[in-house]
């Protein structure tokens, strides 16, 4: 049955909102100094709790970075580091955020200045550097929380040593604010936190419907205030009411893909530059890309936060991440997911710039082929720099992989 | 039932045409600028040789790098997709193929009913091409269809550092300074492609019963570096620059 798409339908209403709640954000960071509020630059994988509790103003480089890759600015900003000696080898968020402070460019002409800098290698090494870099230019003290690799186990020695650190973090903000920590604020800031990300966990779970209500695109956008906004009451009323919206679809019988018969899920950040071309060539093959491992990592240490002890309980909720755990560990959850939202094969962006991301990922590729008899794709691009993205390699990779799930049936499962 | 397949890849257009399950003839022209001429010109010149009228033809798929253009096609599908249909139409029981084509070389592991496994191609890379081995025999100033025979004679093949295709070639100009065997600089040169396509079976998994397909299975010497590194035979079928049209043709019947 062809049915007619309406398609201002289609659109999730709530993304005006989200953008209008962003740019408020961006303002009053880059407003901050003019009203005498501090700005610190944090790591994604960072605990920002503490810093919101503080009343200071977290920026993300890599949210920046992701703003960068979207308005296709990152292959000018990557080449400005480039040409300061950085190389070509180096994630392209850093060489972006680095080129930017230089050349005061970007989407939004360069984040504020930070006060201090916050980098936890939960996600990578490449930040202790990066950080390191920018402390210098910026002549800024950094704080820097070093999260062990858990590949096999979460231990009480390491419970003890990020503890540790987590009480000289509230101590360095305290000396870089002159103001002590109101513990009832921390309480209050924890309890939001972990309400967002209970709430943004619901919001991507909505896609286990079928057809999806929204798609992995959607998330990547949506991402971003359970990201910059957490522990503030403006992400919670926002996913509450990004919830009511997607449920509302849900009932109405609105998917994000007209005529959606196949369900995938995606791998590593997303290709920023190349979002809609990517969502539009899936789309074309009525594949719905329902879920996937990036967003989905800023609510997959709900189990380990305990809201009303929260600074000791986040020392291994932010330990224990997606990118700071083992293949082994990666895969199941990968498993977990196929499984959860029914999909017919997986998509993984084999990412030039995120080494921790992407390492591994052959063997997560074998370990899904041989548990969940699903095709597995490997696409060869990067998240910002567009100088590793071949479009018509791309089509055909892509193309191909469709067709292989065609040729398998409708479930796609190859069973094994 | 007449069907066929035209294949437009970068360096030639191959076209295939079957009939109740038995391959009829193929053809091959240069693709030069202009995909859409050459899909068109393989096409008819292929119809004239065989006699048969494109009125008789039921269906056409058109494959590879340039099968958006083919106007005439009633579908297009992907060159893998269309490696695993020709492969295991010409040899039921194959579980593999090697494409080496102009520009990309692929690996596919297909299962016994002949469809496509799992694939993995070279990435944003011409080493590894028959692009690459072009651009060697350039600078070896010998005919691409002799480098293969050549490379047969060799007793010390040199050894290609470079990964990239621009650096690889300064690297021979330089072994023909310092007047190096040609025989041992071709071998080489295939042992060089050869790994990288080797690598690529290996990423997969690949095993035998494998065939090779694309222009490059016509150089052995080729041939014989890739089964060196692989430790097994690989067969070579009677059309193998053709088999992607032929699988093309082959899935406009199944369709």
């Amino acid at each position: 049955m062809t049915r007619t798409i309406d398609k201002e339908n289609t659109k999730i209403a709530a993304a005006k909102k989200m953008r209008d709640i962003m740019t408020t954000y961006y303002l009053d960071a880059l407003s901050a100094s003019e009203n005498n509020r501090q700005v610190a630059w944090i790591t994604s994988g960072g605990p920002v709790e503490p810093l919101v509790a503080m009343d200071i103003i977290p920026v993300y480089p890599e949210n920046h970075g992701a703003m960068i890759g979207s308005a296709k600015m990152g292959e000018d900003l990557c080449s400005k580091a480039e040409e300061m000696g950085y190389s070509t080898d180096l994630c392209a968020y850093a060489r972006a955020d680095i080129g930017c402070s230089v050349a005061k460019g970007g989407p939004i002409g360069g984040l504020p200045k930070p006060d201090m800098l916050i980098c936890c290698n939960n996600i990578c090494g490449t930040v202790l550097k990066w950080y390191e870099v920018q402390a210098r230019y910026y002549g800024v003290p950094l704080f820097i929380l070093d999260t062990p690799v858990c590949h096999t186990g979460f231990f009480p020695e390491t419970a003890a040593y990020v503890k540790a650190q987590i009480t000289e973090y509230i101590g360095f903000l305290e000396t870089a604010t002159r103001r002590k920590m109101d513990m009832d604020r921390m309480n209050q800031v924890g309890h939001l936190s972990l309400e967002g990300q209970k709430l943004w966990q619901q919001v991507l779970r909505t896609t286990a419907h079928k057809p999806s209500p929204m798609s992995a695109f959607d998330a990547f956008f949506f991402l971003a205030l359970i990201v910059t906004l957490r522990g503030t009451t403006t992400a919670v009323d926002f996913y509450r009411e990004l919830i009511a919206e997607m449920n509302d679809r849900i009932a109405k019988g609105i998917s994000v893909v007209p005529d959606e018969q196949y369900r995938l899920l995606w791998d590593n950040l997303p290709v920023w530059h190349r979002l809609k071309w990517l969502s539009k060539k899936f789309s074309n093959h009525r594949a719905c890309l329902v879920a996937d491992t990036y967003t989905s990592a800023w609510c997959g240490a709900i189990q380990y936060i305990d809201p009303d002890n929260f600074l000791d309980s986040i020392a291994q909720a932010y330990t224990r991440i997606y990118l700071n755990i083992g293949i082994d560990q990666m895969a199941d959850q990968v498993l977990d997911m196929i499984q959860f939202y029914d999909v017919n094969g997986l998509v993984m962006h084999s990412n030039r710039s995120c080494k921790p991301y992407s390492f591994g990922q052959m063997d997560i590729m074998r370990i899904v082929q041989k548990k969940a008899g699903i095709p597995v794709l490997m696409l060869e691009a990067d998240m910002v720099d567009p100088r590793s993205f071949s479009e018509s390699q791309m089509e055909t990779r892509i193309d191909a992989f469709m067709e292989i799930i065609l040729q398998r049936g409708a479930t796609g499962r190859g069973g094994q | 039932m007449i069907y066929a397949g035209i294949d437009i890849g970068s360096i030639t257009a191959k076209a295939a045409l079957i009939e109740d399950n038995r391959l009829l003839a193929t053809h091959t022209v240069f693709t030069g600028y202009n995909p859409a001429a050459a899909g068109r010109q393989v096409f008819d010149e292929l119809l004239m040789q065989t006699g048969i009228s494109a009125g008789a033809v039921k269906k056409v798929v058109a494959t590879g790098y340039g099968r958006a253009s083919v106007e005439f096609a009633h579908k297009t599908l992907t060159e893998i997709i269309c490696h695993g249909a020709g492969a295991h139409f010409l040899n039921t029981g194959v579980r593999g193929v090697i494409d080496v084509g102009g520009q990309d070389s692929k690996a596919i592991l297909l299962d016994a009913q002949g469809h496509v496994e799992n694939f993995a191609m070279n990435d944003k890379c011409a080493a590894g091409t028959g692009r690459f081995l072009e651009v060697m025999a350039q600078a070896l100033q010998i005919p691409l269809d002799q480098m293969g025979e050549i490379s047969l004679g060799a007793e010390n093949p040199v050894k290609i550092s470079s990964i990239c295709t621009v650096f690889a070639e300064s690297e021979v100009i330089s072994m023909i300074a310092r007047q190096k065997d040609r025989r041992d600089i071709a071998a080489g040169i295939h042992r060089s492609a050869a790994l990288r396509v080797a690598s690529l079976a290996g990423k997969i998994h690949l095993a035998p019963p494998v065939v090779m397909t694309g222009g490059v299975a016509k150089n052995k010497g080729m041939l014989q570096a890739l089964e060196d590194y692989l430790g097994y035979g690989i067969k070579v079928g009677a059309v193998p620059q053709e088999n992607g049209a032929v699988g093309a043709a082959v899935l406009a019947a199944g369709t």
